[in-house]
């Protein structure tokens, strides 16, 4: 028998007191810096934080003991650290008389219902590749879920995008879920049309082009999705969705070819948008301009604002609760890097940018050692929405890129987005439970009986 | 799939790389040009939400910064406002003046001196506090200054500057009319503009420091620089007979001009004691005319003319004696006529050198920066700039000056038990404003302590009461008493 992983639970149980030091930390480090004392309700809080991180743990011990033991930690390290900026921002928002003051309390409730999920997810589970027979469920569920925000009563218009259906007062993302979906279709799909994909077809110019009947349903769910982001003004998700179908269709094809596709498809959109969208002739010019948009509307307030605090911040930040994080609007979902930068310093945002390098690192990890073809796929899927999502956002923030509105994960307050973060979490875990578990031991059960005619029987350990 | 899944890996590692290369060029490479954008808000808001150190004078905080109840966290306020707002200017939301804005690092605890401070704060995680300047001034010094140009008649403005001879210490600095520096203070900004905008297009100019802000004809004190002059050419001294006589003709020209009494000083040869005791224009005229333009102006500059000395306070106006003048102006500039101005600072400036052996001294009003704890972090050194003339020109000059206290023009400055030296000065300006009164002087003359230049520019006193020595001499008197004391 050949090299085996080791189970490392004993190693995710150590970083994962580190990450608590660090969510636990902070958020006494807030209160110590906004209200100069403690806060109150640290034990219980920490408690209960603990609490859902070692149930959290506990279950991977008990139904995937070979999963990676890395990506808990990172993942319990940020949104820790997210909570406690979220708890810091809703005491300026409280002091400032703001109606929404309440960020940390309710992401700490979705987090709570993102490890339920997490660890039902675990559960429910055994086998990723049971998933492979839901690939047109997931995929038709995706675009009803896309759609929802269309459906009159329940579909709510927030800050131009409409991306928000509103259900008993709970307001939800199904978009965040639908790319968690949309990865389980493509994966589903591409790995039983791969070879078809790649091999089937006519070569125009210097490209294979698949054959209709292959490409089709993939080009259509993908079209479909597309279309609909396109019609809800969601530009980041857009990005998003384009990147991921396009390094899952080059992952399962094998073929370079359609990365110079895509880069071209790309260009053509993005020239078609910025000619004939507004909006988005906007968001490129703020970006490269932002200071002469500075006081215009729209205009590149928000940005500029966020600039200004990064720089302040500089390499230490200024401490938390001596900075002006409510100057930039939504400094809770999509610029709560900056309120990082500006309080935390560069330091932080080198830290943070590093766990989620190590969160896609262990994703595609998990990829390159998965023995079946559909674990592979998802697991690219699932680690290009995290890189994608983490460059889109940060990038923009930080000016590297034109704005694009989308949460950071795990830091973002956002309940949809924390859920389905969550759960993404939980099937890379999976999926790294069965790459990592000894091969099945293939004994002969009998030497002696050993002919052709007997059926091997698979002992399983 | 696992070579795409590579390919992936490192397409990914790119866009990470290129997230932390860019967060380092925004927040580390561009942190500083961002700071000093004037639209980043935080910078300004900060420094105003700090708690800002205290302006002391002895043991008084002229201006310090109590807590407030609203986001900016303190409130800056003044406890003698008027009084004291040449000195400490004010400090608003976006601008500030006086000692506010020249020591503002210090203030507002930015200062490389206040590093260690800082650096405690960052570890304790307490909020910075800025430090503490205690100014030269001398508070009894500045209570008479301030209360003899209140006590002026009418609608008066004018300057009082007091300075320590022997070091340049402003020991006293007041001009009228002011302003209230708790005023730009308050945290309603749209009214800190309204007030600055009126203030601003006020006619009795109340945001000006008259004190070194203004330059004015200095009139008939400038003849102590043309004395000085004089000595200083080696040809005369304190008992040489110079010309007098009721009328000067002047070079190149059919213009006369006479005493501002008329009179003819005591005879057509008279002692330069005797032309200085009476103010004797002729005698001074023709003193400038036989020097020329290039001694006049040498000896003004090492006074202190056409530069500027202040360092520690802004708003110094240049004093002038410019080089390209005529034979008329300049003989007309022997009394502080034709183009010479001069700041009440700078006529201090020249009555502090003639009592401190002829140097001069560079004025400065912050002795001392103190750490938020009180603990002494600099102090001033006095420091010479110039040698305006040898120490026997300036004991013939003081002597001269004294016999002008004891009994010549300057006799309103008299202090009982003590040999106070001093001068008039009344200059004119067009015939339908008053005269400028000036008055300069320093006492105790065998020792002296304090040097006094008042400044009279407007006022509703009778044209001819206007003579320099009843308006100035007695807050002169006044200022000098308060330093020397009982």
């Amino acid at each position: 028998m050949g090299f085996v992983h080791r189970r490392r639970r004993g190693a995710e149980l150590f970083l994962l007191v580190l990450a608590l030091a660090v969510g636990i930390g902070a958020y006494a480090a807030v209160g110590l810096g906004v209200e100069g004392t403690v806060p109150a309700d640290l034990v219980g809080y920490g408690g209960w934080l603990t609490a859902l991180i070692v149930a959290a743990h506990v279950t991977v011990r008990i139904v995937a003991p070979y999963a990676d033991p890395v990506l808990l930690p990172l993942v319990a390290a940020l949104n820790g650290l997210g909570l406690a900026i979220l708890r810091r921002l809703d005491l300026t928002y409280e002091a400032i008389g703001n109606d929404d003051h309440t960020f940390a309390r309710q992401q700490l409730t979705w987090m709570t219902l993102g490890v339920v999920l997490f660890i039902a997810t675990l559960f429910l589970l055994r086998d990723h590749r049971s998933l492979q027979r839901l690939t047109y469920t997931s995929g038709l569920t995706a675009i009803v879920l896309l759609l929802l925000p269309f459906v009159p009563v329940i579909g709510v218009p927030i800050n131009g995008a409409n991306i928000w259906i509103r259900v008993a007062g709970f307001s939800f993302q199904p978009g965040e879920v639908a790319k968690v979906l949309l990865v389980v279709a493509f994966s589903g799909y591409l790995v039983l049309h791969r070879d078809a994909l790649a091999l089937a077809g006519r070569r125009v110019v210097f490209i294979d082009l698949p054959r209709g009947r292959d490409l089709g349903p993939i080009l259509a769910m993908f079209g479909v999705s597309m279309m609909i982001l396109v019609a809800q003004n969601d530009l980041g998700s857009s990005l998003l969705f384009f990147g991921l179908f396009l390094a899952m269709l080059y992952v399962a094809t094998e073929r370079p070819g359609w990365l110079v596709v895509g880069g071209l498809l790309f260009a053509a959109g993005a020239l078609a948008a910025y000619t004939f969208v507004p909006n988005v002739q906007n968001r490129f010019n703020f970006w490269l301009h932002p200071m002469d948009y500075y006081e215009e509307t729209p205009g590149s307030g928000q940005l500029v604002e966020a600039m200004f605090g990064m720089g302040w911040g500089g390499l230490i930040g200024r401490g938390l609760g001596n900075g002006f994080p409510e100057r930039v609007p939504f400094a809770y979902s999509d610029f709560i890097v900056s309120t990082i930068g500006e309080e935390l310093g560069l330091t932080a945002v080198m830290a943070i940018v590093l766990c989620y390098g190590l969160i896609v690192e262990r994703a595609l990890r998990i990829a390159l050692i998965s023995r079946d073809g559909f674990g592979k796929l998802m697991a690219v899927g699932l680690g290009s929405i995290v890189a994608l999502q983490v460059f889109v956002v940060i990038g923009g923030v930080t000016g590297l890129i034109p704005l694009t509105g989308l949460t950071t994960p795990f830091l973002s307050y956002g309940g949809s987005s924390l859920v389905a973060n969550w759960v993404v979490i939980a099937l890379l875990l999976r999926i790294s439970d069965q790459a990592r578990r000894p091969t099945p031991r293939l004994d002969p059960v009998d030497d002696a009986g050993a002919d052709s005619e007997t059926t091997q029987v698979v002992k399983l350990k | 799939m696992n070579k795409p899944i590579r390919v992936v890996s490192v397409f990914c590692l790119v866009l990470f790389l290129a997230l932390l290369v860019n967060a380092t060029y925004l927040m580390y490479v561009r942190a500083d040009s961002l700071s000093e954008d004037p639209r980043n808000r935080r910078i300004i808001t900060a420094a105003y939400s700090r708690e800002r150190g205290a302006i002391l004078v002895g043991k008084e905080a002229i201006a310090r910064s109590v807590p407030s109840d609203d986001k900016y966290k303190f409130q800056r306020t003044y406890s003698e406002p008027f009084k004291y707002a040449p000195l400490t200017g004010y400090f608003a939301f976006f601008s500030q003046t006086g000692v506010e804005r020249s020591q503002n690092e210090v203030l507002s605890g930015d200062d490389s001196r206040l590093f260690v401070t800082r650096l405690v704060d960052l570890l304790s995680n307490t909020d910075p506090k800025g430090g503490n300047v205690l100014l030269t001034v001398n508070a009894a010094a500045q209570d008479a200054a301030w209360a003899g140009l209140e006590n002026l008649p009418g609608d008066a403005q004018g300057a009082v500057v007091a300075l320590e001879p022997s070091t340049g210490r402003v020991l006293a600095m007041a001009s009228t009319p002011t302003f209230d520096p708790n005023d730009f203070a308050s945290h309603d900004f749209t009214a800190v503009r309204d007030l600055d905008q009126t203030l601003n297009n006020d006619p009795r100019e109340p945001l000006i420091n008259r004190a070194i802000g203004t330059t004015l004809p200095p009139g008939s004190t400038f003849k102590l620089v043309t004395a000085a002059a004089a000595i200083e050419s080696g040809n005369y001294d304190a008992d040489s007979m110079v010309p007098g006589g009721s009328r000067f003709q002047l070079p190149e020209s059919t213009t006369t001009i006479r005493n501002h009494d008329g009179g003819d000083c005591g005879g057509r040869r008279i002692t330069l004691t005797q032309a200085m005791q009476v103010s004797c224009n002729v005698t001074f005229l023709s003193l400038a005319n036989e020097l020329g333009t290039e001694a006049m102006a040498d000896q003004a500059e090492k006074f202190g003319f056409n530069s500027t000395s202040l360092e520690d306070l802004g708003g110094q106006a240049r004093s002038l004696y410019p080089r390209d003048m005529d034979a008329p102006q300049t003989a007309m500039s022997g009394i502080g006529q034709s183009s010479v101005t001069a700041t009440p600072l700078q006529m201090a400036m020249v009555a502090a050198a003639i009592a401190n052996d002829g140097d001069v001294m560079r004025p400065y009003v912050v002795d001392e920066v103190r750490a938020p704890n009180l603990s002494v972090l600099d102090r001033t050194d006095p420091q010479s700039i110039s040698k305006a003339m040898s120490s026997t020109t300036a004991d013939e000059l003081t002597k001269m000056l004294v016999a002008t206290v004891e009994s010549g023009t300057a006799t309103p400055a008299q202090i009982p038990g003590l040999e106070v030296a001093g001068k008039t000065g009344t200059a004119q300006s067009t015939d339908d404003r008053p005269p400028y009164a000036w008055f300069v002087s320093f006492a105790p003359a065998d020792d002296p302590k304090v040097a006094v230049a008042v400044l009279v520019q407007s006022s509703e006193t009778a044209r001819a009461e206007i003579a320099g020595g009843l308006l100035g001499g007695p807050i002169a008197k006044a200022v000098m008493e308060a330093v020397i004391g009982p």
